[in-house]
């Protein structure tokens, strides 16, 4: 994917926007913009039509099958990539939405507004998508109803308290991304009006999120027989916290570094001068979490006397996990923004993107039940691993269909940033 | 900010903080299941029990399960696996080779006072029921956090169903509601399972220890583990040598997950507030500092 360009656009900007009275005039305008710009058959969507098709196929036989006509779970192990990495993972990945709106709108770092709009469009569409993907894993899906309106509500669950942040926070990043859409659709007024809703809706957007990313961890709370003593403790919450911090912010450097291959025509002059600057704020931000959260990891493990436990084969693996994939990357990002050294920095995220993965998938089925002999391990089938890619490249496709079209990584219309200032 | 925007978001805080509040759980059910005392369960006494396995057959009978071949062919080749529970058949003997000589113990689902299994269901299909029977209900999404949250990895999928259930012994509590004693219990040619209120089985469990105290192992497996369970096991030897778990301490599960779900109403009310009033600040200090700049432009200027 890294270097070809999705998708070639000209990018011919009608500067009034398109005039919309009536459902008619939307009706023609979503018709027109529905519409592919540019060349269609990219090496890119070469790849992706066919995973696509084949996953949608896949997704069909779950349904008519059950869980078993597609994937390797079993009673040990209840939970594979499609939670572990689709939903875990996933949520984490999109925890940039939260940490740089708060720090724009909260702590007003008005430096890292230009990646703002991308970030928080991203977020929102993994939470659609990823989140969503919650939906394929849950064997009674037609029951998912009942955790926001069932006959009863199971409110001492960590998974109620995580349904409920789901459903509202991706409410609240749609009303995050609304006025993009509202831009694009050029009306004035809901512009407006949902402009002024914004920091509401970061504050609340901030609050739910604190809940939910430790919350995905306090999922785990209660499988203390089960999980590797090394990555078992009672604050696995604070842990998932702290993590999704740097976890959302590598994944804002590492889309970047893509959406500037892709999307680099539509960034502004200024916009690409500030990049550098950005990207070493954020590595610094990402480093200082990052050492907290191996601070946290060593102080849990040494509290609880488990240093012995370090000399085993698990033990090795939590050691490539807590050194090459969280200490590692954290000295490459001081050292990436010490010498704003882009590709170091970029590189450094990867690594971090990387150790996240590993760090949730650990919960979810490595460091579960690991005592377990290898014959009856978890590993996905390929048919996970397919419909997982499925909804990622989906999400890829809404993704740049809508940054194609409406002013996400360009700049707003003028009208717009007028009504920002006032 | 003006005034206005002020007040939109001040709302939209609070909104977000009572909102939170009423959403979050202000006690684990730990209260509400220690209330029902009068819990049943059942005595398993493993030094009694022969390994005939028709506990086996009359679970699969009364619960319209695969009835297994539990002739003594049969049985010798089964007693040389280790089996777990699967979702067709909710309980199994197995045979361990202790330091005292061979031994068969029954598994099933523990019936816990405060079950794990309950605490991590979003809509409570899984119930404790007032008798001490932990039982499932249809209105289960299927999210599999009461197989997570289960130290006896009891809770099974059907993942070969695209209808599927959660299945498991519910300590045959149809039958109990209309006066009948578990279907297990009942076809025990040996008494080694022993159906009761789980204070009368205890009482039991300990008088047969008094009174033979070297035939018996001195403790009842489940009287304390993880908060106590209505199944409790008699043993010659320790725990461990009959596939015992005896690392799980004697907190009750769901009491792990309380640090995190007491500190959620604490969030909930403070976060938004703290971020309005550091919102506020920052902007205040900008605005203060944007005067100051242009006051100095302005006095360049004048030079």
């Amino acid at each position: 994917m890294a270097g070809e360009k999705l998708e070639t656009v000209a990018i011919v900007k009608e500067e009034a926007g398109p005039n919309i009275k009536n459902f008619t005039d939307f009706w023609s305008f979503l018709k027109k913009e529905l519409k592919p710009k540019g060349n269609i058959a990219t090496p890119f969507n070469i790849i992706s039509v066919p995973i696509i098709i084949t996953g949608l196929v896949l997704i069909i036989i779950r349904f008519a099958f059950g869980l078993g006509a597609t994937t390797n779970l079993t009673q040990e192990f209840p939970w594979g990539v499609w939670i572990g990495f689709d939903v875990v993972v996933g949520v984490a990945f999109a925890a940039g939405g939260y940490v740089l709106a708060f720090m724009v709108y909260v702590l007003g770092m008005e430096k890292y507004r230009p990646v703002l709009r991308a970030t928080v469009l991203n977020s929102f569409l993994a939470y659609v998508f990823y989140a969503g993907a919650i939906m394929l894993d849950i064997g009674r899906w037609w029951n998912g109803v009942n955790a926001f309106l069932g006959r009863e509500f199971g409110v001492s669950s960590v998974m109620f308290i995580v349904a409920w942040h789901f459903l509202l926070y991706m409410l609240t990043l749609a009303l995050e991304v609304s006025p993009v859409v509202a831009e694009w659709l050029g009306m004035k007024r809901l512009r407006k009006t949902l402009g002024g809703l914004t920091l509401g809706a970061v504050v609340f957007g901030v609050m739910l999120s604190i809940h939910h990313q430790s919350g995905l961890g306090a999922l785990f709370t209660m499988a203390k027989a089960k999980i590797h003593p090394l990555w078992y403790s009672e604050f696995i919450p604070i842990l998932f916290f702290v993590s999704s911090v740097y976890s959302g912010l590598s994944l804002v450097i590492f889309e970047g570094a893509i959406s500037h291959k892709v999307f680099g025509h539509q960034i502004s002059e200024e916009n690409h001068h500030a990049y550098p600057d950005i990207l070493a704020g954020l590595a610094r931000i990402c480093a200082g979490v990052m050492f907290c959260s191996f601070f946290l990891n060593f102080f849990m493990v040494h509290h609880e006397g488990e240093l012995v436990l370090l000399n085993t084969p698990m033990g090795y693996w939590f050691l490539i996990e807590m050194i090459g994939l969280l200490l590692i990357p954290c000295f490459l990002f001081v050292s990436g923004a010490q010498r704003k050294n882009i590709p170091l920095i970029r590189f450094a995220a990867i690594l971090s993107l990387f150790g996240i993965i590993i760090n949730r998938l650990n919960y979810s089925f490595i460091a579960y039940n690991w005592y377990l002999p290898s014959a009856q391990k978890y590993t996905p089938s390929w048919m996970e691993i397919m419909i997982t890619l499925t909804i990622i490249l989906i999400e890829i496709w809404v993704f740049r269909w809508m940054v194609n079209r409406m002013p996400v990584i360009q700049k707003a219309p003028e009208w717009a940033n007028a009504l920002e200032k006032h | 900010m003006d005034r206005r925007t002020f007040i939109k978001t001040m709302g939209l805080g609070m909104a977000g903080a009572v909102g939170g509040t009423v959403l979050t759980p202000g006690n684990s059910n730990a209260e509400k299941a220690l209330e029902g005392e009068v819990f049943q369960g059942i005595l398993v006494d493993t030094t009694r029990c022969i390994g005939c396995r028709r506990c086996e057959k009359a679970c699969a009978e009364v619960n319209y399960l695969p009835v297994p071949d539990i002739s003594e062919k049969a049985n010798e080749a089964i007693f040389k696996m280790h089996r777990q529970t699967s979702e067709i058949q909710y309980t199994t003997t197995n045979l361990y080779e202790t330091e005292k000589g061979k031994f068969f113990v029954v598994k099933r689902c523990m019936h816990c006072n405060v079950p794990g299994c309950r605490s991590a269901c979003l809509v409570y299909a899984m119930k404790k029921r007032p008798t001490g029977h932990v039982t499932w209900d249809l209105n289960c999404m299927g999210c599999r956090l009461c197989m997570v949250s289960c130290p006896y990895d009891i809770p099974k999928f059907e993942y070969k169903s695209a209808i599927p259930k959660i299945q498991k012994c519910n300590m045959c509590y149809g039958r109990f509601l209309k006066g009948l004693v578990p279907g297990c219990v009942e076809a025990c040619p040996t008494e080694a399972l022993m159906f009761g209120t789980r204070e009368g089985l205890l009482g039991e469990a300990k008088r047969r220890i008094a009174q033979n105290p070297e035939k018996y192992f001195n403790r009842i497996y489940g009287e304390y583990e993880v908060g106590g369970t209505s199944h409790l096991y008699l043993s010659a030897v320790p725990f461990e040598q009959l596939g015992f778990r005896t690392d799980l301490g004697t907190e009750h599960i769901p009491k792990l997950s309380m640090v995190y779900l007491s500190a959620i109403p604490f969030i909930a009310t403070i976060t938004p507030i703290l971020m309005l009033a550091i919102a506020t600040a920052v902007r205040s200090g900008k605005e203060n500092h944007g005067e100051k700049h242009e006051e100095k432009h302005e006095e360049k200027g004048k030079h």
